[in-house]
């Protein structure tokens, strides 16, 4: 379980530059989640760890111990694929054995593990069938069986979900949730969802563009994102953007006029505010007037899409309020949730206390 | 009613080309066996040749020198077959990567497959000429002496056999890089971080994996090495004595040379007879090694519930 650290670590394919220098480090047992967008450079970095590709610069260590150079053998490092990249030629067993027996790993040994690990993962009934004959739900977890037998110590998990069914990743993502407390590893997990990323992860770093935007836990994450893009990525509904002025203690722009966040500096001219929709209300004595473009119903809570001036808002709201399109409706928004961005740089402002 | 017919429907439209494939080609097989049983010479039609019933084909049986030109052909199909496998695969195994100058040095590799079977025994029979032959020239450049290559039995056997490897292995080398490079690339990288060697990739995942394609080139190779004739037939026509006689060379001979239409048509029956077992056999062997591993799956599952 060693600490892992990327210094100044960079991919280039040809011209292209997939990852411009890269500083992260991976704390010892840890659960880190890398998040972002499709082509963010996510995979490549994973890559990069398991030595399926070689840097262009900088330097990877475990531990202290440089290991860029090393084969991915060396590196004592088991990986999960996308695509779970079974050996089609094996039974699960045989997949699940493949580094073990490689490695020499007594019989009795090797059954022990490979029986633990599949009743574990409820595929011990399937161990005698080829890939070919499983579901993706039960390939995956025979990908996530070899990776467990293997007793590494860094897990480097590469958006093991996505290709599963809605509800069959709401549960795999559950069980990992709690496969991950009994197993004491460095374990990286690559996903594009920041819903699988906050439920996951100790630890998330979000990227974008090959650049690391912030890391921290889910709540850091959450409640006090550094920029626009880390708080339009977390959360869903997705966060609203509106440009506003300040003028005095009011936030105005076409549409509205809210009242400055409480605790923050007062900044001067254009920026760009902030608002969950969670942090929307209906509220009939509400100043702010917004008229009703769609009604998504999903339960007890409705997601509505209004009009503020040229801009769409969303709001959270309770389905018993019983908004409908075309309504002209009032909403109260908390001042505390209000974020200020500087619309150039995108980066938040922050109470003088914080960050 | 209407279920049936449509069930039928496929039929109905295979039924053409059936019709087609049956003409074409059992006709001419249907005429080689009634021939078999003819004594049968090229001035004579059909029709007035005389029935002797299975003479021809025991006549064969008989025949030390058939026995022996078969044995040359079974001998000739099995050594170059594997060698060109070998080399084949292996040459595919190391060039399968992304180097600069592969794609130029693949085209070459192919290049021998290319040329048309009488140049290039036109071009071995150069290269093996005994005074002027590339080759003698070369051995004796380095101080060696000289070498009978084609007026050796021994020697002959084996120049025939080097001039099959130089043009067949490439065809080898194709459909195994082919082969190669539609394995699935995500597998081979597992395999990487599981701790497989070079060597322990190819022999545990990239071989088993191309095994069905293996299989199947190798069967194209050996049912045409069971034919060869135009490169044999310019190079060594056969001798010295009967030492590169392969069966397709004595058919030939015995229709043209002997005039005996039924005795050669008896040997083609036996080379399709033999070609025919040889592909049963290896399909066979691949069904029952599959539907063993069925068996057992079934039976251990059985076994736990
Ligand atoms: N072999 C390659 N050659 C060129 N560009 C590549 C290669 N592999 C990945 N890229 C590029 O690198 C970027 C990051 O890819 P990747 O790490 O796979 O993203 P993701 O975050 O979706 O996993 C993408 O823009 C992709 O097009
Ligand atoms: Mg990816």
């Amino acid at each position: 379980m060693p600490e892992i650290v990327l210094d100044g670590v960079e991919k280039r394919y040809g011209r292209t530059q997939v990852l411009p220098p890269l500083d992260l480090t991976l704390e010892d047992g840890e659960f880190t989640v890398l998040v972002g967008p499709s082509g963010c450079g996510k995979s490549t970095t994973l890559r990069l760890l398991a030595g399926l590709e070689t840097l262009s610069g900088g330097e990877i260590t475990f531990d202290g111990r440089p290991i860029s150079k090393l084969e991915p053998k060396a590196r004592d490092v088991a990986m999960v694929f996308q695509d779970y990249a079974l050996y089609p030629h094996m039974n699960v067993a045989k997949n699940m054995s493949f580094a073990l027996r490689l490695s020499r790993v007594p019989k009795d040994e090797i059954d022990r593990r490979v029986a633990a690990a599949a009743e574990m993962l409820g595929i011990d009934h399937l161990l005698d069938r080829k890939p070919a004959a499983l579901s993706g739900g039960q390939r995956q977890r025979v990908a996530m069986g070899r990776a467990l037998v293997r007793d590494a110590g860094v897990f480097l998990f590469d958006e093991p979900l996505s290709n599963l069914d809605a509800k069959l990743r709401a549960r795999m993502r559950t069980e990992l949730a709690e496969m991950r407390n009994s197993i004491d590893k460095n374990m990286i997990y690559v996903t594009h969802d920041q819903v699988e990323a906050m439920t996951l992860g100790d630890r998330i770093v979000v990227m974008n563009a090959g650049r690391i935007q912030q890391q921290g836990t889910p709540e850091d994450l959450f409640e006090r994102p550094v920029n626009k893009f880390v708080a339009g990525f977390i959360g869903a509904p997705t966060m609203n953007f509106l440009p506003a002025r300040a003028e005095g203690d009011r936030l105005v722009g076409e549409g509205f006029d809210l009242p400055h966040p409480p605790g923050l500096p007062v900044p001067q001219g254009a920026v760009e505010i902030g608002i969950r929709p969670s942090a929307i209300t209906v509220d009939h004595g509400a100043p702010l007037e917004l008229r009703v473009v769609v009604a998504e119903y999903l339960g007890a809570q409705s997601v509505l899409v209004t009009r503020c001036g040229p801009h769409e808002v969303l709001a959270e709201v309770e389905s018993a309020t019983r908004a409908k399109p075309g309504e002209t409706v009032r909403f109260a928004v908390d001042p505390a949730e209000i974020m200020i961005f500087d619309p150039e740089t995108g980066t938040r402002l922050v109470p003088d206390g914080e960050g | 009613m209407l279920a049936n017919v449509n069930r039928a429907t496929p039929y109905l439209f295979l039924a053409p080309a059936v019709l087609v494939m049956a003409v074409a080609l059992l006709y001419p097989i249907g005429y080689m066996i009634w021939a078999s049983f003819l004594d049968w010479n090229p001035s004579q039609r059909i029709g007035e040749a005389e029935f002797v019933g299975l003479r021809n084909y025991i006549y064969l049986l008989g025949d030390a020198a058939f026995r022996e030109s078969f044995w040359v052909t079974i001998r000739f199909a099995a050594i170059v077959v594997t060698v060109e496998m070998v080399l084949g695969v292996g040459l595919a195994l190391l060039l399968d990567r992304k180097l600069r100058g592969m794609t130029v040095l693949r085209t070459i590799f192919i290049l021998p497959m290319m040329i048309a079977p009488i140049v290039v025994g036109l071009m071995w029979r150069y290269m093996y000429h005994p005074t002027v032959g590339t080759l003698n020239r070369m051995l004796e450049s380095v101080g060696l002496p000289s070498a009978p290559w084609l007026s050796d039995g021994t020697w002959a056997f084996a120049s025939i056999v080097i001039a099959d490897i130089w043009q067949w292995t490439p065809f080898i080398f194709i459909l195994a890089l082919a082969a190669l490079q539609s394995l699935p690339q995500s597998a081979m990288e597992a395999a990487r971080i599981d701790g497989a060697s070079g060597w322990q990739l190819i022999w545990h995942v990239k071989l088993p994996l191309m095994l069905p394609v293996l299989i199947v080139t190798a069967l194209l190779r050996l049912i045409d090495a069971f034919k060869v004739l135009e490169v044999i037939l310019v190079l060594t026509n056969g001798g010295p004595g009967l030492s590169t006689e392969i069966v397709a060379l004595r058919i030939a001979r015995t229709a043209q040379e002997f005039q005996d239409l039924g005795t050669a048509a008896a040997m083609s029956n036996l080379l399709l007879i033999l070609l025919l077992v040889l592909t049963i056999l290896m399909f066979g062997y691949t069904r029952l090694t599959e539907r063993r591993a069925a068996r057992l799956a079934a039976a251990r599952e059985a076994e736990i519930t």
